[in-house]
């Protein structure tokens, strides 16, 4: 019951946080010298009434703080108004989200699954060769420009022809069954989850080696030890959930650091995602669509802090017991 | 302090390594006009996406020579349609050495492209060079930046507590709630576009230290709590100094080596940032250089299988932040023995 009045309690503190986001993103994009409406003017098929719609709705002609009251007041009842192309903003959110996510979850779902065990198996033999060629290559990984690697990618694909080049679907998509379009999607991911993936675990590969060395040096391992367990027992059972907790908050931040660094990447694989979106959006000085991506942005990474916040009240008893006061 | 840390960099071979190769880029930088063979600006329009030059010491009788070079000229292959480049045989460009203020040069007539031409027949290698100048030092600028504000910022907020810090961390909360890059390109895309080239410089450096000032000014409110409360805070305080005085003259100075492990830290990622941001156009423009505008033209397919020495940027940038990450990763162990990340 608790740790519901918990989750309440920290939805409710977002809210003056996503306040706080749109007024700063909204008053930065207003500072652009681009007029957010030109592309809306020159495109013949955009109507008049439309225009004028949209000049009304976003209150252009008014000072900037009753701009922001409009724009805030229409994002909360869920109208997030028209691209300068003419399209509806929340569809063109709609497409784009579940892509991002869906390339950021695979991303985090592989880094914690090959990342964890090489951080556990370097910790454990700590300062053999083993250990040592994993700090290199972990060097390597975290050094490499996310959007150089992408390149160095694309060449490989041109070259071998084994990955499609860019996009998430193949031309003929819509005319595949199911299990097609799956591999299809697979694919297409192979390339951009590659260059995320060989970055992220770098970092959480030195991470996990560092908390399992950490506790590995605790008294109770000793005692463990002393005990006479098993070295299997020691690691599997008494050290490793220790050392995973503080790798639990790490997982707001990656989701975080992907969000970020998947925006070059996609742009580079012409990946249809959310960084993409915004980049675009933003040397288009599209002011609906910069600042619907934004808070979408800033929601994604707000949510998944929580829900790193959640797990680390179900995992860790020491933080359950603070959580309470 | 110092002393220790650059005893440890000596010991470590790694970080030995590194400090030489940083060493060596930076001395090139430096002396930029000397080894480029020419300036950043200097274009032949008829050299344009011309291979490196290739050097000869063995002349075509087999016997040994003074270094020299022929020129490319482009020839249109009617059969395939195809450009392509090729040594013109008919005329020997001797290399000079120690003539007219470079190093490295070859006389009227001659070209050397060590590293090849771009689109507009400028010498990758003098480019790369002058825009290492503002690749390699933009991230320290950004943080010479960064650093005061997020210092004083969490100085503050720690210091003065209740209210104030309530709405400072909200503040600080609610930038870092921005995923960072999204940040970054939004405020790159305000910039006007008539600006000079140092204007541009100087506003992309004050963007980049936008971005990571609010988490570091958290972790440093964090620290402050800790050390406000101790005798000498308190003694301070008896004596009647002021609130701001005391956080700059008593608490921050306390926080010094987790910044200096910040700052070596966080100096690749600035590096990374400046060159993606201009990777995508928004960061330093043509016609100045830097390592990440130059690896612009490698988003082009024919340019990256045709033309593999427009990657070279690319390298040198993955070669220079492996540096400083071996070399942070050894003042961290120094000056922060309880992490243990390598």
């Amino acid at each position: 019951m608790q740790i519901v009045f918990y989750i309440l309690k920290r939805i409710l503190q977002t809210v003056p946080l996503l306040v706080i986001v749109s007024l700063l993103s909204f008053f930065i994009i207003r500072l652009s010298p681009v007029d957010p409406l030109a592309d809306l003017r020159l495109n013949p098929s955009v109507s008049k009434e439309t225009l004028a719609r949209e000049t009304q709705r976003l209150g252009l002609d008014k000072p900037i703080i009753v701009q922001y009251a409009k724009w805030a007041l229409s994002f909360a009842r869920g109208d997030l108004g028209v691209t300068s192309n003419g399209e509806r903003v929340s569809v063109k959110l709609k497409e784009r989200i579940p892509n991002t996510l869906l390339l950021t979850v695979v991303v985090i779902f592989l880094t914690w699954v090959v990342g964890v065990p090489l951080g556990i198996a370097a910790a454990v033999n700590w300062k053999s060769n083993f250990d040592r060629l994993l700090t290199i290559l972990t060097s390597i990984g975290m050094a490499i420009p996310s959007f150089f690697f992408a390149v160095l990618l694309l060449i490989f694909a041109v070259k071998t022809g084994w990955f499609p080049v860019g996009g998430l679907t193949s031309a003929n998509f819509h005319g595949m069954n199911f299990f097609q379009k799956v591999w299809d999607i697979t694919h297409h991911l192979v390339l951009p989850v590659t260059v995320l993936f060989t970055i992220s675990l770098a970092g959480l590969q030195r991470q996990m080696r560092a908390n399992m060395l950490d506790v590995l040096e605790s008294d109770y391992v000793k005692f463990a030890r002393a005990k006479g367990l098993s070295e299997f027992q020691v690691i599997y059972k008494h050290a490793l959930r220790n050392a995973l907790n503080p790798m639990i908050t790490l997982l707001g931040f990656e989701f975080a650091g992907l969000l970020s660094g998947a925006a070059l990447t996609e742009y580079v694989f012409q990946y249809p995602g959310l960084g993409r979106l915004i980049l675009e959006a933003v040397l288009r000085s599209d002011i609906n669509l910069v600042m619907a991506s934004l808070m979408i942005g800033a929601v994604m990474l707000i949510v998944g802090n929580l829900i790193a916040d959640i797990l680390l009240l179900l995992t860790d008893p020491r933080i359950r017991a603070g959580a309470n006061v | 302090m110092f002393r220790e840390v650059w005893q440890n960099l000596m010991k470590d071979k790694f970080a030995r390594a590194a400090l030489l190769v940083l060493g060596l880029i930076y001395a090139a930088l430096l002396f930029a006009p000397l080894i480029a063979p020419y300036s950043k600006d200097f274009s032949d329009r008829t050299m344009a996406y011309v291979p490196p030059s290739k050097i000869y010491t063995i002349d075509e009788n087999g016997s040994l020579s003074r270094p020299y070079t022929y020129n490319w000229v482009r020839e249109f292959d009617e059969n395939t349609l195809q450009i392509t480049c090729v040594p013109d045989r008919g005329q020997k460009h001797y290399l000079q050495f120690f003539k007219g203020g470079k190093i490295v040069s070859v006389k009227d007539g001659g070209r050397l492209f060590l590293l090849g031409t771009d689109i507009n027949g400028r010498d990758v290698f003098s480019r790369l060079l002058y825009g290492g100048r503002i690749s390699m030092t933009i991230g320290f600028l950004a943080l010479l930046i960064l650093f005061p504000i997020g210092l004083l910022y969490g100085g503050i907020s720690g210091y003065f507590g209740g209210k104030t810090d309530m709405l400072m961390m909200r503040f600080a909360e609610s930038v870092m709630s921005i995923p960072s890059f999204y940040l970054l390109i939004i405020l790159a895309s305000i910039l006007p576009s008539g600006m000079t080239s140092t204007q541009r410089f100087l506003l992309i450096t004050v963007i980049l230290a936008m971005i990571g000032w609010a988490g570091f000014a958290r972790v440093v409110r964090g620290m402050v709590l800790s050390i406000k409360n101790q005798e000498f805070v308190q003694a301070a305080k008896s004596i009647g100094a002021g609130r701001l005085y005391i956080i700059v003259k008593h608490i921050l100075p306390q926080t010094t080596s987790f910044v200096v492990v910040a700052m070596t830290l966080s100096v690749p990622s600035y590096i990374l940032s400046e060159s993606g941001l201009s990777f995508l156009g928004l960061g330093i423009q043509q016609p100045d250089a830097s390592w990440g505008n130059m690896l612009k033209e490698a988003q082009e397919f024919t340019n990256i299988i045709y033309r593999p020495w427009l990657l070279t940027p690319g390298f040198l940038i993955f070669v220079a932040v492996l540096c400083f990450n071996l070399i942070g990763d050894t003042i961290r162990d120094v000056l922060d023995p309880k992490s243990k990340v390598r």
